[in-house]
């Protein structure tokens, strides 16, 4: 019982680990990436030396090198975040305007719950799951806990005592609801053609082949839904072009009364975020840790060639193909980020609701005729 | 060829008459599928050549527009006005006859010369001191254009004029002389007077680099 306990807390440790540095990474890919697709070099010189004691000259070299590409800028950020003044308005609640950066980060952090991260591991006689909570409703424990994600925008406008900040909340309050009930709405197509709400079910229904040759991911199901999700997950994270709540250089935002590292929970947020939706897009129409044909005891490719594969490499192979897929999405998220402009809100409310959400309705309409009458 | 009234006028008769977006060209998703190529394709582009560059590969063809300013130095145009050198004489004493057309000229009144004679009669006078406050000058040029004898230019290749305090601003005859022969944060020796004498025992510095060729390495 306890042992159960102990493999539960290393499981949950492990993906917050990956969660938290993929997500604090983010700030390099940001700066790198951006610079790469604008014909610059981003950032290249934020580093510092270590005296004698703790290593010296041959550690001072691989600092070097790593301030060179740009790392340590994160590392820099987060000094600088700790150690700025922690900033609370006169006319703000001193309770709640510190409750709300925790409030957002949590929730973003604890969807991580549901996603299976790789194949179950087999162990010394023993079945571990690799996902944190095997909730067997768990798309919608995702999709809810990236829902409430929003109280914690809606509170920090709410009790900033800036006039601007609130509305910068409202605007988010709005376009979460605009955008949440298209990005729901759009993923029932694929409850439908799958037939559960289990995540990690829906990963190993994504493992088989399509005419034999086609791994059959659920982008070939639901190539609409897919369509339709990632544009409301980007909304989701309320990153550009859907930033509409910060809107940094001129609508002023929902954090514009946030400081310190309270602010930068909040830019911790939108990153979480982004990993997370990278993940479920990765679960939902990619096949989760899925690789084209590799069946648990090795590869079995179409053309008839087989080649065996122990359980151990399986299951890394597996995290592997995850990290992979998910890294891909965040690097596509962020070209995203950098190549489109941002919405006029109008746009986006007409976008959420008059494209996005009926367009879902339909995608439900026809995946399930074609589900009844495949199935009869 | 048309007025550039008429080009104008064309070009709003055709907004008023723009083609109307097709449903597919509506849906953004092609303009949007373009966009993505055309910054993914930055993207590959420059990691590949980046990547190649570290390891010696493709040298010469750029990666990035960035000029790492410190420690790189952009190119100079050959017109380009640059901090202020008084031109010397081959003995080190300035050409400058103490003529005064500089800083009658000069809109912003930053010239300062104190004049005084030349032991040599064909060459009359010489200035006891001449300052510039940088602090107040425009970089117009015209000290240069109205000068009769080439004794004042433009063309030290500096740009990085940095200071703490208005004093820092101010070159004094010194410093004109022999650019970047004072250190950073040295204070200026206002309204100097030195004898001939004294100007060629000046510790002289290289003529700056011909116009256009890029800066001289900074101290």
């Amino acid at each position: 019982m306890l042992i159960d306990l102990w493999i539960k807390c290393i499981v949950s440790l492990l993906v917050l680990f990956g969660v938290l540095n993929f997500a604090g990474m983010q700030t390099w890919l940001e700066r790198k990436q951006s610079a790469l697709m604008q014909d610059r070099i981003g950032a290249n010189r934020a580093y510092f030396t270590v005296p004698w004691w703790l290593g010296g000259a041959p550690v001072n070299v691989v600092l070097r090198k790593l301030g060179g590409l740009g790392i340590l800028n994160a590392l820099a950020d987060v000094l600088k975040l700790i150690s700025k003044e922690d900033f609370i308005p006169a006319q703000g609640d001193r309770f709640l305007h510190t409750l709300a950066p925790f409030l957002a980060v949590f929730f973003a952090v604890i969807a991580f719950a549901a996603i299976p991260v790789g194949p179950p591991i087999e162990l010394f006689g023993r079945v571990i799951p690799l996902q944190v909570a095997n909730v067997n409703a768990g798309l919608l424990f995702a999709l809810a806990l990236a829902s409430i994600g929003v109280y914690g925008v809606i509170l920090a406008g709410m009790v900033s005592g800036n006039n601007l900040a609130t509305l910068g909340g409202l605007r988010a309050a709005s376009q979460m609801l605009a955008y949440e009930i298209a990005l729901g709405v759009s993923l029932i197509g694929t409850v439908v053609c799958f037939g559960t709400l289990d995540l990690s079910v829906i990963v190993e229904k994504q493992g088989g082949l399509l005419f034999g040759w086609l791994p059959a991911w659920g982008i070939l199901f639901q190539p609409v839904g897919c369509l339709i999700f990632m544009t409301a997950a980007l909304a989701e994270t309320k990153r550009v072009p859907f930033d509409l709540p910060e809107g940094e250089p001129e609508i002023i935002g929902y954090f514009t009364e946030y400081s310190g590292m309270k602010f930068g929970a909040f830019f911790l947020t939108d990153f979480v975020e982004v990993v997370l939706v990278a993940a479920l897009t990765t679960t939902l129409f990619f096949g989760g840790w899925q690789t084209p044909y590799l069946a648990p005891d090795g590869f079995h490719f179409p053309w008839g060639a087989f080649a065996p594969v122990s359980h151990l490499a399986y299951v890394g192979w597996g995290l592997f193909s995850f990290t992979l897929k998910v890294l891909f999405f965040i690097w596509f998220f962020m070209l995203i980020r950098w190549t489109l402009p941002r919405f006029r809100y109008d746009q986006l409310m007409h976008l959420g609701w008059k494209v996005l959400f009926p367009l879902s309705l339909l995608n439900i309409a026809i995946t399930s005729l074609v589900v009844v009458a495949l199935h009869g | 060829m048309a007025s550039l009234s008429e080009q104008l006028l064309h070009r709003i008769r055709d907004a008023h008459t723009r083609r109307r977006l097709t449903w597919w060209e509506r849906t953004y998703l092609p303009a949007i599928a373009q966009g993505l190529w055309i910054t993914s394709a930055h993207f590959w582009r420059n990691l590949a050549l980046h990547l190649a560059h570290r390891v010696g590969l493709f040298r010469h063809v750029p990666a990035s527009v960035t000029i790492q300013y410190p420690d790189q130095l952009r190119k100079t145009e050959p017109r380009l006005r640059t901090r202020h050198r008084l031109t010397k004489r081959a003995d080190g004493t300035p050409r400058c006859v103490a003529c005064m057309m500089c800083e009658t000229v000069c809109p912003a009144r930053c010239i300062y010369i104190v004049a005084g004679e030349h032991p040599d009669p064909n060459v009359e006078k010489v200035p006891k001191s001449f300052d510039i406050d940088l602090g107040k000058c425009v970089y117009c040029g015209y000290c240069v254009e109205a000068c009769p004898e080439d004794a004042i230019r433009m063309d030290t290749q500096r740009h990085d004029i940095a200071a703490y305090s208005r004093d820092g601003m101010w070159l004094d005859m010194k410093e004109l002389l022999n650019p970047g022969s004072k250190k950073f944060g040295e204070p200026p020796e206002k309204f100097v007077q030195l004898s001939l004498e004294e100007f060629r025992q000046l510790p002289q510095t290289p003529d700056p680099p011909p116009p256009g060729s890029g800066l001289p390495q900074t101290p």
